[in-house]
C-alpha cells in the first residue's frame, strides 16, 4: 500500500489538486480573521489567475 | 551582495574511499560507452551504448560540475529563506517538495522540441548530434536553467525580460522583449508545422487529434461543476478516454468516414488557426488547462515507456555514426556541420526558451537555495536524455526510410518511385515496395516526405515498442506516439498564443490604454488575431513552400531559441560580474561565447552565403531571376510557386538579419555594464533581495543524506520537510 499512497500524494501533489487543502491550512494558521472559501470556489479563483497568467511551456 | 554564508555539505566528507571508487567506476563505464559510440564505424552499434555513454557523463556531471557550481560560483546559501518562504501566501508562493518542483519543472522544459531536433539532424548521423547533446547539456543547457533559476529566485522569482532591464538596462531590455515575442510566433508556427505534416492525410492521426477537443471540455466541465479540483480522478479518465481515442482512430479509417478526416495540409492549417484563436480566447479552464494535465500525463508516461523500449529491445542503431552530409549537402536542412548541427538541436541540449520558465512559477516554489542544482541542473539532463532517446529512435529506422521521410515533397517527386529514386541519389537504397510495406505497417496511406520529425520519431518509437513489448500493434504504436507528440504541441500552441497575446496587450497597452486591458473583449480578440494571425502565417508559408517548410523554417527556430539562450546566458554572466564573481565569470561567458559564435554564424550564412540552399537572399536572387526570364526552378512548379519562394525568401532572410543584430544589441549592452562594473572595482550593486533567515529544513538532493535526516529529526520533519520552532533562531550555520 504504502508505495500506491507514495504515487498517489506525488500525482496529487503534481497536478496541484492538493492546493485547496493547502491554502485553507495556510488561512487558518496565519490569517484566522479570514473567511475560508469553499473548494468550488477556491478553483474559480484559480482558474481565474490562470487566465491572466498562464505560463509559458517549452518546446 | 552575496552573503559569505556558505553551507558546506556533509557529502565528501567522511567516506572518502569507497565513493571515489564508485566515481572511478562511472568515469571508466563512461568512458568504455564513448569509445564505442565514438570509434566503432562500419558496423551496428547498439542503442545501449549511447544510453549509457549519457548516463555515465550526466552522473559525473551532475556530481562534480553543478554541485562546483552551487557552492563556489553561486554560492547557495540554505540558511536563506527562499522568496516560496518570506512570501508564501499558498498559492503561488508555496514551499513546494523538491520531487514535486523537479517533475513540475521538467514538465514545463520539456515538449515536442528535444524530440524534434535530434531527428532532424540524424541526417548527419547519430555522432554529431548525440556529441552535442550530452556535451551542450553539461557546460550550457543545464547551467543556464541553473544559473537563471538561481538569480531569479534571489529576485522573488522576477521575469527574464525584467531583470535583463534591471539589470543590463532598457536597450537590452526591449531587446530582449522583442527577441521573445518574435521566438514565440517563429516557434509556434514550426510547432504547428510539424503537427500539420504529421497528420495531413491521415484520417486516424486527425480524428484521434480532434477528439481530444471534446476530451479536454468533457474534463474541464467535470472539474469546473461535478467535481471541483478533483484533478488526477479527472486526468485518468482522461487518458483512458484518450487511449480510446487512438483505438477509434483505428476504426475511423477503415470506415467511411474516413473521407471526412482526411484532410490536405492547407486545411489543416485553417483548422490549427482557428483552434488557436479559439484556445487562447476561451477561458483556460475549458481547454487549456484539462489539456495541461493531460499533455503533462502522456508525456512522462510516455517518455518512461520509451526509456524501458529502448533498454528492453536493445535496437541497433541502422543510420550511421556520420553521413556524407556534415559537409551541408543534406535534403533534411541545408547547411555545413558547423554550425547547423547546434542550431538545429537547441532543445536537449541548450534552449534559451527554458530561461523564460526557469524565471517564471518555478523560483517561486523553491524550499531551499541548495535544491535550484537538482532542479535547475537535474531537469535539464533529463530532457537532454529524452533528446539521445530521439535520436536512437530516428536511428532506428533504415537510412533509405530515413531520408524518404525527411526530404522535401519538391525533392521526392509525386510517386514510390521517383521517392525511391531520389533517395538512391543520395547514396541511400528503399524499393518503392519497402516504401509501400513501411506505410502499411504503420496504416498510413505513405510515409513519402512526411517532414518535421514527429511521423519520423513514431515509426522510431513503433518499431521499439513492437520489438520490446510485442508486434501486431505496430500501428497503434505509431499513432500513440503521433498523438501524444500532437497533442502537447497543441498545449504549447494553446498556452502559446495566450503568453503572446499578454505580452502583444501588455506593449500596445502602452500606447493606447484600452487594449491593455485583459477583461475588455475585443482588445483580446484583436491581439490574440495578431498573435494567431503572425504565426498562422508562417505556417502557412511552411505548408505550401516548394522549398519545404521545415527545411526553410527549422533553422530560424533554431536561431532564435540560440538568441533568447545568448540574452540569458549575457543576464547570467553580467550578474556574476555585478556580484563580484569574475574569477568564475568563465562558467556562463564560455557558453555565451560558443552561442553567440554558432549562432551569428548561421544567421551570417543564412543571410550572406552565395550558396542558395542555405542563404535565404541568395535563394530569393535566383529565383528572382528566373521569375524575371519567366522561367521555372524545380522544384517550384509554376510562376505561383517561383513567386512564393521569393517572397518567403526576403521575410525568412530579414528575420534571420534580425535576429542576429538582436544578439549584437544584448552582448553589447551587456558588455558595456561588464565594463563599469569592472571600473567600479569588481562590483555594481543589483536587485538581490536582502538576506533574511530560513526556518525551513529540508533536504538538497532527490535523496536526503544521514546528516540531512538527522537534520528532518531534530525539527520533528517528516516526508522531507520541517520547520524550526518559532523561538529559534533561524537555521544555524552547518
Amino acid at each position: 500500500m504504502r508505495p500506491l499512497r507514495a504515487v498517489l500524494w506525488y500525482l496529487r501533489e503534481l497536478t496541484d489538486e492538493s492546493a485547496y487543502e493547502r491554502y485553507v491550512e495556510h488561512v487558518r494558521t496565519h490569517h484566522p480573521d479570514r473567511p475560508v472559501p469553499s473548494r468550488r470556489e477556491f478553483e474559480r479563483q484559480r482558474m481565474a489567475a490562470k487566465d491572466t497568467n498562464p505560463g509559458v511551456r517549452c518546446c | 551582495m552575496t552573503t559569505e554564508r556558505t553551507t558546506p555539505s556533509p557529502a565528501g566528507t567522511g567516506r572518502r574511499g569507497p565513493s571515489t571508487l564508485i566515481w572511478i567506476a562511472v568515469s571508466v563505464f563512461a568512458a568504455v560507452c564513448w569509445g564505442v559510440v565514438a570509434l566503432i564505424r562500419d558496423e551496428e552499434i547498439n542503442a545501449i551504448w549511447l544510453l549509457g555513454a549519457a548516463i555515465g557523463s550526466y552522473a559525473i556531471a551532475y556530481r562534480f560540475y553543478s554541485r562546483f557550481i552551487a557552492r563556489r560560483v553561486l554560492e547557495v546559501d540554505d540558511t536563506r529563506a527562499t522568496p516560496a518562504e518570506r512570501l508564501n501566501n499558498a498559492v503561488d508562493f508555496h514551499p513546494t517538495d523538491r520531487r514535486v518542483l523537479f517533475g513540475h519543472h521538467f514538465a514545463a522544459i520539456a515538449g515536442a522540441g528535444p524530440l524534434v531536433g535530434p531527428v532532424l539532424a540524424a541526417q548527419m548521423g547519430y555522432l554529431p548530434g548525440t556529441i552535442w547533446i550530452i556535451v551542450g547539456v553539461i557546460f550550457a543547457g543545464a547551467v543556464q536553467d541553473m544559473v537563471i533559476l538561481f538569480f531569479s529566485m534571489r529576485r522573488n522569482g522576477k521575469s527574464l525580460g525584467q531583470m535583463v532591464r534591471d539589470e543590463v538596462g532598457l536597450v537590452g531590455g526591449i531587446a530582449a522583449l522583442v527577441a521573445v515575442f518574435t521566438i514565440m510566433i517563429i516557434l509556434l508556427a514550426v510547432l504547428a508545422l510539424v503537427v500539420v505534416n504529421a497528420l495531413a492525410n491521415s484520417p486516424w492521426g486527425t480524428f484521434s487529434l480532434a477528439l481530444t477537443i471534446p476530451i479536454a471540455l468533457f474534463m474541464g466541465f467535470y472539474m469546473r461543476v461535478l467535481r471541483p479540483g478533483a484533478v488526477v480522478e479527472t486526468s485518468l479518465i482522461g487518458v483512458a478516454l484518450l487511449l480510446l481515442a487512438i483505438v477509434a482512430g483505428g476504426w475511423v479509417q477503415e470506415s467511411s468516414w474516413a473521407d471526412a478526416f482526411t484532410l490536405s495540409p492547407t486545411t489543416l492549417v485553417w483548422c490549427l488557426v482557428i483552434y488557436g484563436f479559439l484556445a487562447s480566447v476561451l477561458p483556460v479552464w475549458m481547454l487549456l488547462a484539462p489539456r495541461d494535465y493531460l499533455s503533462t500525463f502522456m508525456k512522462i508516461g510516455t517518455i518512461v515507456l520509451l526509456a524501458v523500449g529502448v533498454l528492453v529491445a536493445a535496437p541497433k542503431l541502422k543510420i550511421p555514426a556520420t553521413t556524407q552530409f556534415t559537409d551541408g549537402t543534406g535534403p533534411v536542412f541545408s547547411g555545413a556541420l558547423f554550425p547547423f548541427v547546434f542550431i538545429t538541436i537547441a532543445c536537449g541540449a541548450l534552449s534559451g526558451f527554458h530561461s523564460l520558465i526557469a524565471s517564471g512559477t518555478t523560483p517561486k516554489m523553491i524550499e531551499k537555495e541548495s535544491q535550484v542544482r537538482m532542479i535547475g541542473y537535474g531537469a535539464m539532463l533529463m530532457e537532454s536524455f529524452v533528446a539521445v532517446m530521439a535520436m536512437i529512435a530516428a536511428c532506428v529506422l533504415d537510412p533509405g526510410l530515413y531520408f524518404a521521410m525527411n526530404s522535401p515533397a519538391g525533392f521526392l517527386g509525386d510517386s514510390l518511385q521517383s521517392a525511391s529514386e531520389a533517395v538512391a541519389g543520395l547514396g541511400f537504397a528503399i524499393t518503392p515496395d519497402q516504401l509501400q510495406a513501411a506505410a502499411a505497417e504503420v496504416e498510413e496511406q505513405t510515409l513519402v516526405a512526411r517532414t518535421g520529425g514527429a511521423p519520423t520519431l513514431a515509426v522510431g518509437m513503433s518499431q521499439i515498442f513492437s520489438s520490446a513489448f510485442g508486434d501486431g500493434l505496430t500501428a497503434f504504436f505509431y499513432h500513440f506516439a503521433i498523438m501524444f507528440e500532437a497533442l502537447f504541441i497543441l498545449t504549447t500552441v494553446d498556452a502559446g498564443t495566450r503568453v503572446g497575446r499578454f505580452m502583444l496587450q501588455d506593449t500596445l497597452g502602452n500606447v493606447w490604454k484600452p487594449i491593455g486591458r485583459v477583461s475588455w473583449a475585443p482588445g483580446v480578440w484583436l491581439t490574440s488575431a495578431l498573435v494567431v494571425g503572425g504565426w498562422g502565417y508562417f505556417l502557412y508559408t511552411g505548408v505550401t513552400n516548394p522549398l519545404g517548410g521545415i527545411n526553410q523554417l527549422f533553422p530560424l527556430f533554431g536561431i532564435a531559441n540560440q538568441l533568447l539562450a545568448a540574452v540569458a546566458l549575457s543576464l547570467a554572466t553580467t550578474l556574476l560580474i555585478k556580484h563580484g564573481k569574475i574569477r568564475w565569470v568563465w562558467v556562463t561567458a564560455v557558453p555565451l561565447a560558443w552561442d553567440a559564435v554558432v549562432t551569428l554564424t548561421a544567421a551570417y550564412q543564412k543571410v550572406f552565403s552565395s550558396d542558395p540552399r542555405i542563404g535565404f537572399f541568395s535563394q530569393r536572387d535566383r529565383f528572382q531571376e528566373a521569375l524575371d526570364q519567366g522561367e521555372v526552378i524545380a522544384p517550384a512548379k509554376n510562376l505561383g510557386d517561383m513567386e512564393q519562394v521569393v517572397t518567403n525568401s526576403t521575410i525568412d532572410g530579414l528575420l534571420a538579419a534580425l535576429y542576429a543584430v538582436l544578439i549584437i544589441i544584448v552582448i553589447a549592452s551587456s558588455a558595456v555594464v561588464w565594463l563599469r562594473a569592472i571600473r567600479a572595482g569588481g562590483a555594481l550593486p543589483t536587485t538581490e533581495i536582502p538576506y533574511r533567515r530560513s526556518r525551513i529544513v529540508a533536504p538538497a538532493g532527490l535523496w536526503a543524506t544521514a546528516e540531512e535526516k538527522r537534520q528532518l529529526a531534530a525539527v520533528g520533519g517528516h516526508d522531507g520537510y520541517g520547520e524550526l520552532p518559532p523561538d529559534d533562531e533561524g537555521t544555524a550555520p552547518r
